[in-house]
């Protein structure tokens, strides 16, 4: 299961390089995304896989969780990091929809020569 | 979207899904759940309201400014974290509070770490709904 | 430094006054320790820093280690004494006295230290320091470059020293040197000997000031005097000589260490003392024989037997006497005259008396005349030289060489200025005077000790030289008898031979240094060389800059992604990784479905080129991420996965309105590149985790949690508990990691359009 796993994540990080080595920046952000998800996935799979695994959850009137149950140590990074991509991505999001509106382009090349030209009238 | 189905609907959907927000808030701590899921769901909820009715209404139904929502957020996680050092702990050791325990019966749990995940709730909710109504009313 | 002779200061303030007393407390105090140490007793001192990481900071004093304290202390309080006078009235005093003491304390804790990284730390501060007295006079070019030329050299030289300490850490599973000490075997036999030997000579070399390192030294020279004093003749230098020393122990022993001290040493010993002789300026001819004395300690080194560690002790102790006090003399002269030139100064002895004086005794000890220490020490080295197991024509012929040629240059140095004619002196509107007495205190007092070790040998051989033979062959039995007079033996006659050629040396010296300049100039100026590598390395800079900082993300990010495939993928080339046989238990096809649906999805978003069908796509991954999540018992990451993703999709879709469409794909020959770069990345992630996950996982900390969630945590939902709990702290963080992103992108776009606008 580990392998086909390592396969999912492997094909998920070509093509989220694949898109973040392009010019424009909304494929670079659809690179971002996936590439997001490529890593969660990553530490999941570091933390093995329990096929049919349980929730690390205590059962009711037990002490301790009970069965093959699902390493939880990942799960909570991989929670937190779930909403700290979110915040990465909404921030790079309004970054370059600000660059839009302030040069007009997408293209990062473009936008390397115009903000030498627009330095002091638009980016206040 | 000034359709009149999608507004009314989104009213009760919202309402629902905050309910469940404090819902999976609340019961994170021994079942699925928790301040992050939480805070998304509530999230959720005015993020589909922003989009039916506008985000100038959903900011008159939020009433506190997102973004304050966040920082107060912020502010009761420190404080939860905080509180272990009222009990000579090191920062961060969750304090318990049982109410009505008696034996076999561990009564109503009250404690430092319910109130940091109210906290993550509330950072999660405010941070997500600052973003998201300022791209929209970008467009 | 003469313009401040015209205004003198008071020599009593604060900057003047503290730093002498705290080096004679610390004299003192280390003095207190003498009679321990020529018992034969080491003493250790240790403080935890980095306990998890076994660092501590630990302390040892033992013979080696304490005469270098004593020195250290004992000479920085003449030093110390002579700049308070020297540069009273200079406007900044203070800040050169703050130098000097944090100098000393940063050499006596590079001295006393036990442990090896708390050495390297004060190797490093001694570099710092250095760095900082040498450029005092920092409005001056030339002390600029030697201030930086100091700290690359001894720095670069630090760095490789630590790389072979960590080495002997790995071979030998301890960092404290009172531990090291009977492991030369282990050090020895292990494959791992020569690089470690190569990396601590390096830092020995540059720091000593070896051949070819040799050339920051005289160019050091720029400091004030008192530092050439302190830190180029008794302290600094003398650094790489104690690192030898005290790896004697650990790594001697073996033919390449005897061979490339002896090498190194005796090339550098005759090498120094010949350009020495061709030097105008007092001071840089001093600098050039205190690379001779280096070279020689070095050489002394290189063997284990009991004449050679004596003559090594000795000579130590002989030249930090007699170098301080003629720099310091020199700095006297200077001061009276406004000139250090050896060509124009004579005839001072009716002026300056009392320094013309201590100078000659220093002089006298330098020239090893008898009944000075130098006498003993000098025959020692030729004794030592005469045992030499390397070389004895090499080594003997070497230091013969280099005493004849001091012998001439201790003349031209102290005698001529004193003593030779006074045609060439300048003509001065102001009377030459004597140096106040906290000036000459220094070359009175090291000069008199000069002549009182040589009458009274025994002191300094219990107090000194037996405790150093102890610390370096482990036996203080082993250390010889320092005497005057040994009878008539070889040593003997080599030093009346030494006498000879040096006065025949002294009466044509002129003629010599202008056959030595000749030849000079022909020969290739390592100080020159150094200043092209410099330049060279700069170029290079550029030249790397100009092709990877060229402010293109696309390309940034290509050179990062291809980095990290072509690291990492050569590794596991290299390497081999053993991924076991592939783990497919358990797949039903529901996982295959998934998989297969996510693997679609991310299809769609790399080759479509419309907005909507990509971030269609990203939601089917994000979907398809979700399910692997529920279907492997993480029911909280997915729902928070389903969430965030429903966001990502409704937020790029009213991005989606107000930016452009997609362009049209790459030119055929970048998607080539581009595609060979992610497909190479995707196959070493997918093989790093195969790798990863086919070797056993450490379940501890998992089971801590499993174990306390409920009983200690009261919480049932471990991972929650974990995340508001267990790592509260961590949660904290990240929340405020959200918290800040969320103000900072509403502070980007809020910052034209008022609030409200929708």
């Amino acid at each position: 299961m580990e392998t086909l796993l390592a396969i999912t994540i492997g094909c998920l990080v070509a093509a989220a390089v694949y898109l973040m080595l392009a010019r424009d920046m909304l494929r670079f952000l659809f690179g971002l995304t996936l590439i997001s998800n490529a890593v969660n996935l990553a530490i999941f799979a570091s933390g093995r896989i329990t096929v049919g695994g349980v929730p690390p959850l205590v059962p009711d009137g037990e002490k301790y969780p009970v069965g093959d149950v699902a390493n939880a140590l990942p799960q909570a990074l991989i929670l937190t990091a779930i909403v700290i991509g979110f915040g990465l991505f909404a921030f790079s999001l309004v970054l370059a929809m600000r660059a839009y509106s302030a040069l007009g382009t997408l293209d990062t090349d473009a936008m390397r020569l115009s903000e030498a030209d627009d330095e002091k009238g638009d980016a206040a | 979207m000034n359709s009149l189905i999608l507004t009314t609907a989104t009213r009760l959907i919202v309402a629902i899904l905050l309910v469940f927000s404090v819902f999976m808030l609340l019961r994170g701590h021994n079942e699925p759940g928790g301040g992050f899921i939480g805070g998304l769901i509530g999230a959720t909820g005015f993020v589909m309201y922003a989009i039916a009715c506008g985000t100038a209404e959903a900011r008159a139904a939020l009433r506190a400014a997102p973004e304050q929502i966040a920082m107060v957020g912020l502010g009761v996680a420190a404080l939860a974290g905080l509180a272990s050092a009222l009990f000579a702990d090191p920062l961060f050791t969750g304090q318990w509070l049982f109410l009505g325990a008696s034996e076999g019966e561990k009564g109503l749990p009250l404690s430092t770490v319910l109130v940091f995940d109210i906290g993550v709730y509330l950072v999660v909710m405010g941070g997500i709904l600052t973003l998201v109504f300022a791209l929209e009313e970008e467009i | 430094m003469a313009q401040h002779s015209e205004h003198p200061a008071s020599f009593w303030t604060l900057a003047s006054v503290v730093p002498p007393l705290i080096a004679a407390g610390l004299f003192a105090f280390f003095l207190s320790f003498l009679p321990a140490v020529a018992a034969g007793e080491g003493l250790r001192h240790a403080v935890p820093w980095v306990p998890s990481m076994g660092v501590e900071l630990s302390f040892f004093i033992d013979g080696l280690s304490l005469t270098f304290a004593l020195l250290i202390s004992g000479i920085g309080v003449l030093v110390m004494l002579f700049s308070g006078s020297y540069l009273a009235g200079h406007p900044q005093h203070a800040r050169f006295s703050l130098y000097l003491v944090s100098f000393m304390l940063a050499m006596l804790g590079l001295v006393l230290a036990d442990n090896l990284l708390a050495l390297f730390v004060f190797w490093e501060l001694t570099t710092i320091t250095s760095f900082l007295l040498i450029g005092f006079n920092h409005d001056s070019k030339v002390s600029q470059r030697a201030a930086l030329q100091a700290l690359l050299v001894t720095g670069t030289g630090g760095l490789a020293m630590l790389a072979g300490f960590l080495m002997i850490g790995s071979v030998a599973g301890t960092m404290e040197l009172s531990a090291l000490r009977d492991m030369g075997d282990v050090l020895r036999d292990s494959p791992m000997y020569l690089p470690i030997l190569i990396l601590v000579l390096a830092g020995a070399f540059t720091k000593s000031a070896q051949f070819p390192f040799h050339f920051w030294l005289p160019n050091a020279m720029a400091a004030p005097t008192p530092v050439s004093a302190y830190l180029h003749s008794a302290t600094m230098v003398k650094g790489g000589v104690y690192l030898l020393a005290r790896m004697h122990p650990n790594l001697s022993g073996t033919d390449v260490w005897m061979w490339t001290l002896v090498i190194f040493g005796a090339f550098t010993t005759v090498f120094a003392s010949v350009v020495a002789l061709k030097q105008n300026d007092l001071k840089q001819t001093l600098a050039y024989t205190t690379l001779m004395a280096l070279g020689a300690l070095v050489l002394y080194l290189a063997a284990p037997g009991g004449y050679a560690i004596t003559a090594m002790a000795t000579f130590l102790v002989v030249h930090s006497l007699y170098k301080a006090a003629l720099f310091l003399m020199i700095g006297c002269v200077d001061h009276a005259t406004g000139t250090r030139d050896a060509r124009r100064l004579g005839g001072l002895i009716r002026r300056m008396p009392v320094t013309g004086i201590a100078g000659g005794l220093a002089a006298l000890s330098m020239a090893g005349m008898i009944p000075f220490i130098g006498f003993i020490g000098k025959e020692l080295l030729y004794k030592g030289g005469l045992e030499s197991p390397a070389s004895v024509v090499i080594v003997t012929g070497a230091i013969f060489a280099a005493s004849a040629l001091m012998f001439a240059i201790a003349g031209v140095v102290a005698f001529k200025p004193f003593w030779g004619t006074d045609a060439h002196m300048p003509q001065l509107d102001r009377p030459i005077r004597e140096a106040p007495l906290p000036m000459l205190a220094g070359p009175v007092v090291l000069g008199a000790l000069g002549l009182y070790f040589g009458l009274d040998s025994h002191t300094l051989q219990v107090a000194v030289t037996d405790p150093i033979a102890g610390a370096l062959l482990g036996d203080m039995e082993k250390g010889k008898d320092l005497h005057l007079w040994t009878g008539v033996n070889a040593a003997l006659v080599l030093s009346i031979l030494t006498f000879a050629t040096g006065v025949v040396i002294y009466v044509f010296h002129k003629a010599l240094r202008d056959r030595i300049d000749e030849a000079a100039a022909r020969l290739i100026s390592f100080d020159a060389a150094w200043d092209s590598f410099l330049a060279g390395m700069t170029r290079g800079a550029v030249a790397v800059t100009a092709q990877l900082q060229t402010g293109v993300l696309s390309r940034y990010l290509l050179v990062v992604f291809a980095t990290i495939t072509v690291v990492i993928g050569g590794t596991i080339l290299l390497r081999g990784l053993d991924i076991g046989s592939p783990v497919l238990d358990g797949i039903s096809y529901v996982h295959l479905v998934v998989f297969g649906l996510t693997i679609a999805g991310t299809l769609v978003a790399v080759a479509t080129n419309s907005r909507i069908a990509a971030i269609a796509g990203l939601g089917v991954v994000g979907i398809g991420v979700a399910l692997v999540f529920i279907q492997f018992g993480a029911p909280d990451v997915a729902i928070t996965q389903i969430l965030v993703e429903m966001l990502v999709v409704v937020l790029f879709s009213v991005a989606a309105l107000r930016l452009p469409t997609l362009p049209p794909a790459r030119p055929v020959s970048e998607r080539t590149l581009h595609a060979a770069v992610s497909i190479g990345l995707g196959v070493v992630v997918a093989a790093v985790v195969i790798g990863v996950t086919s070797v056993p996982l450490d379940l501890n900390l998992t089971e801590y949690f499993e174990k306390n969630s409920y009983p200690i945590a009261h919480g049932k939902n471990i991972v929650n508990v974990i995340l508001v709990d267990f790592r509260a702290f961590d949660t904290f963080g990240e929340i405020s990691v959200v918290a800040v992103a969320a103000i900072s992108a509403y502070a980007l776009l809020k910052q034209r359009k008022p609030k409200g606008t929708s």
